[in-house]
């Protein structure tokens, strides 16, 4: 079978920090960081390479945040 | 495996729609209606009708949807969406009419204008975010709060008794002869907001087949309002609406045209 790895591009200024990725991401690839963007809200990023590609941070992101790429391993 | 070799157009998986203007929302964290403002617009884009589109806006926390969406939009008067549509779709019989109401807009004050919109059978899409409470104005008991629920204007629960129990537009919606189609769905996980759009967009085909009044209600949260985190405000939805709020569809076309 296929490896499939996945990234993702965080618009960091529109990020809120609602968490709600944090809650559906399978790989644990997701966190709250420490810095404060433009808005004021802490935004998320990135903690590890796990990231699959499968693309529940976006559906779920209520301010589209994230763009996600996906290509397969041979 | 470098993640300049990932990142590359060929390898997009998911992107903002076009047909969402590339601004900021003014939601709170976490908030439902930005979920469904893209989900509406993915449709659209999708079924390329952005330029024959005409959205009607509300008033209450969707006020500004005419800042977000990429679409023709007119703001109606409190309530008052779904006459404004009815009007705009009169005038022009081959755009697509949608009008996007909250509770407080659609479920209280514009009852009247919503049910007879639907009795005509005005060829018009309702897209109905129900969180059962008044969130632009800080919390007060909406028609569709919950039995019991703690709001600024039932501080001791909403008693059925005096307040009324919550009311399930929905339901009562589906039984007029002129409504075509009826849902309730829900975005408060990622399965449910892939099912909530596949009903977006089953409710926009029919509109362009010109089947009727589609209606499609979404469960959604109020984290500011009902005092909660995001996630909690979920777990609220999940448990407590849910149960009252049944998802599923209401009403399907028994022929499609």
């Amino acid at each position: 079978m296929a490896k499939v790895k996945g990234d993702i591009v965080i618009d960091l200024e529109i990020c809120k920090g609602c968490e709600l990725c944090i809650s559906v991401c399978p790989e644990d690839t997701l966190g709250l960081g420490n810095k404060i963007n433009v808005k004021g809200y802490r935004y998320i990023a990135k903690v590890n390479d796990n990231c699959t590609g499968c693309s529940n941070c976006a559906i779920i992101c209520p301010d589209s945040v994230f763009t996600v790429y996906r290509m397969k391993l041979n | 495996m470098t993640e300049n070799l990932i990142i590359q157009e060929d390898n997009l998986v998911w992107n903002k729609p076009s047909t969402l203007l590339d601004v900021p929302m003014h939601y709170c964290p976490g908030c439902g209606h930005s979920t469904v403002h893209r989900i509406l617009m993915e449709v659209v884009e999708e079924l390329g009708i952005a330029d024959r589109t005409i959205g009607v806006a509300p008033v209450g926390c969707s006020v500004f949807a005419y800042h977000y969406l990429n679409v023709d939009m007119q703001q109606a008067a409190h309530g008052r969406a779904c006459a404004v549509a009815t009007g705009i779709k009169r005038v022009h019989p081959d755009k697509i009419v949608f009008t996007y109401q909250g509770d407080g807009d659609l479920a209280a004050i514009g009852t009247a204008e919503t049910i007879h919109a639907a009795n005509r059978g005005e060829n018009i899409t309702v897209i109905f975010i129900n969180n059962g409470i008044y969130g632009m104005t800080s919390g007060q008991m909406a028609p569709t709060s919950l039995a019991g629920m703690q709001t600024t204007t039932s501080p001791f629960g909403r008693d059925v008794q005096t307040m009324g129990y919550p009311m399930k537009i929905s339901e009562m919606l589906a039984m007029l002869p002129g409504v075509s189609f009826v849902t309730r769905q829900a975005v408060h996980k990622p399965a449910l907001v892939r099912k909530a759009k596949k009903s977006i967009r089953q409710a926009l085909e029919y509109n362009i087949k010109g089947m009727g009044f589609s209606l499609v209600e979404i469960v959604s949260n109020c984290p500011s309002n009902l005092k909660m985190t995001p996630i909690e405000s979920n777990i609220f939805v999940e448990n407590k609406m849910i149960p009252f709020y049944e998802l599923g569809d209401i009403k399907v076309p028994s022929e499609v045209l």
